[in-house]
């Protein structure tokens, strides 16, 4: 299948999953199912992942402008600004690609070889409307959470190395997270993690959805998932920069 | 009763179905027999529209659902039942929330009226027990009966059966037989069922329909499958030494 075709057949996916559902309770229950799963479950790899990463942006900006020309408070104001303006949102997208992307992937891929996305059809429900768009409505509703997480997370693994070592005073990490901040920055690292929830879970069902043969398969493609998604995300985080940052 | 008339089947270049015109009886149970790779699953798929056939018509009592419009025609896929190979239960919904899950999908039942309908089937099939486990947790034969049992619970008129007693030993697949044949006469339904399996075609075909190739080669009911004079259909039936002394027997009138 070349790329056009690929392209043509996800446009049809999605044209047949955001349609009215069958039974909006039923809808709605996949959807608290979904949230949980994608959302709830995900906080502890984010806070642990971010916590680490604002500790080490912390380290590394300490070390790398110690300069008695540069202020003490750029250390706080680089982290928060790295966490705020692409780790919580682009690089955040790239973590649970790897494990959204994934799961979703596997467990669409494993109902489709095991009959049951079949058995959906059979019973005149639209399988694809059933299955993929509450996971995609589900990340997409979640990630702003997960990224206010993330971000205030990871400004707290910065304090904590600010309390923990004499690099920096705490006073000093305070004055730098708070200095010349933009309300509209956490609104774009929002809007950009939207999208990007949007292309890890639509693309992720897709190659779950188009699976054909035996485990082998269900594991290539949530490969291709993870790999598509995660590129792609990378591709957009350019585009939605420039346009939202110019 | 389901009629299919020249029906045609290709994937991509390979054409599987070749022309293939029969008819499916209501009350009774219609088998499909064949080797395996002779497109009998094919056509019991396509019969139960999950292929799009090539050329051909399929009516459901006279019905054409291809010329249906979209949304009648999912209207009418909830008159379908399926049985499938693997049994496809959702591994994910326990036992109840399986054979529920139809209703919760279709109908405006209360709680309660839709816990007594899942109650009614799932004893029908003699399951009541496993309410509350998942797939996972029970044999395979049980497994099919809670699938029989999500089959039926949105009174279907159709059952399509994709080899019921593949993976059972000889005593369950026999319950499993009766089973169906037991729900087909009791509400009356077309059943469909697709096997391989001898003792099934010998048990309970009222209706045997012999595909070889993709080609519809007999069609009988087991009492006429002992003298058919099709060559490919008695090497695959008395295949064995056990069937070929029945048949020896039964044309003896023993």
């Amino acid at each position: 299948m070349n790329a056009l075709e690929r392209v043509g057949d996800y446009t049809l996916l999605m044209w047949r999953s955001f349609s009215k559902p069958d039974s909006w309770k039923m809808f709605f229950k996949q959807l608290l199912r979904e949230l949980e799963k994608q959302g709830l479950n995900s906080i502890p790899i984010v806070v642990i992942i971010s916590v680490f990463i604002g500790a080490v942006i912390c380290i590394q900006m300490r070390i790398n402008t110690a300069s008695p020309f540069l202020p003490s408070e750029l250390t706080g104001y680089a982290t928060r600004e790295t966490m705020i303006l692409e780790f919580s949102s682009a690089i955040l997208c790239l973590i649970l690609a790897g494990k959204v992307g994934s799961n979703i992937a596997s467990e669409i891929g494993t109902m489709r070889i095991t009959e049951q996305i079949d058995a959906l059809e059979i019973m005149g429900v639209n399988s694809a409307n059933y299955l993929i768009l509450p996971k995609i409505i589900a990340f997409m509703a979640v990630i702003p959470c997960l990224v206010t997480f993330s971000i205030c997370s990871g400004l707290l693994g910065g304090m904590g190395v600010a309390y923990m070592t004499d690099m920096i005073t705490p006073k000093e990490f305070e004055l730098g997270i708070q200095y010349t901040f933009l309300p509209f920055s956490v609104q774009y690292t929002i809007e950009k993690s939207i999208v990007f929830a949007f292309i890890v879970s639509s693309i992720s069902s897709y190659y779950g959805y188009t699976v054909k043969g035996g485990a082998r398969e269900v594991g290539k493609a949530s490969t291709n998932a993870v790999v598509n998604s995660s590129v792609l995300v990378l591709l957009f985080d350019v585009m939605l920069t420039k346009l939202l940052l110019s | 009763m389901i009629e299919v008339k020249n029906v045609c089947k290709s994937f991509d270049s390979k054409q599987i179905l070749f022309d293939v015109t029969t008819t499916l009886e209501t009350g009774k149970t219609n088998l499909i027999i064949g080797q395996s790779g002779s497109g009998k699953t094919v056509l019991m798929k396509s019969i139960a529209g999950v292929h799009r056939i090539d050329s051909g018509e399929i009516l459901y009592d006279g019905r054409n659902i291809d010329l249906l419009p979209e949304k009648e025609r999912n209207h009418f896929r909830r008159e379908i039942g399926m049985l499938f190979q693997g049994s496809a239960l959702f591994d994910s919904m326990t036992v109840r929330d399986n054979v529920m899950f139809p209703l919760q999908m279709f109908s405006n039942m209360s709680n309660a009226e839709m816990e007594e309908r899942v109650r009614f089937c799932l004893e029908r099939v003699d399951l009541l027990r496993a309410l509350d486990l998942y797939p996972s947790e029970i044999s395979g034969g049980m497994q099919k009966r809670a699938a029989i049992a999500r089959a039926i619970v949105l009174n279907p008129k159709y059952l399509f059966c994709d080899e019921p007693n593949s993976g059972l030993d000889p005593k369950t697949s026999l319950l499993i037989d009766r089973l169906i044949q037991e729900i087909t006469h009791e509400y009356g339904i077309t059943t469909i069922i697709n096997t391989h399996d001898m003792n099934s075609v010998m048990e309970i075909g009222e209706n045997i329909v012999f595909i070889n190739k993709g080609c519809k080669e007999w069609q009988g009911n087991n009492t006429e499958i002992y003298d058919t004079g099709c060559e490919a259909l008695e090497n695959l039936v008395f295949a064995s030494e056990l069937y070929k002394k029945i048949k020896k027997a039964h044309m003896m009138g023993i």
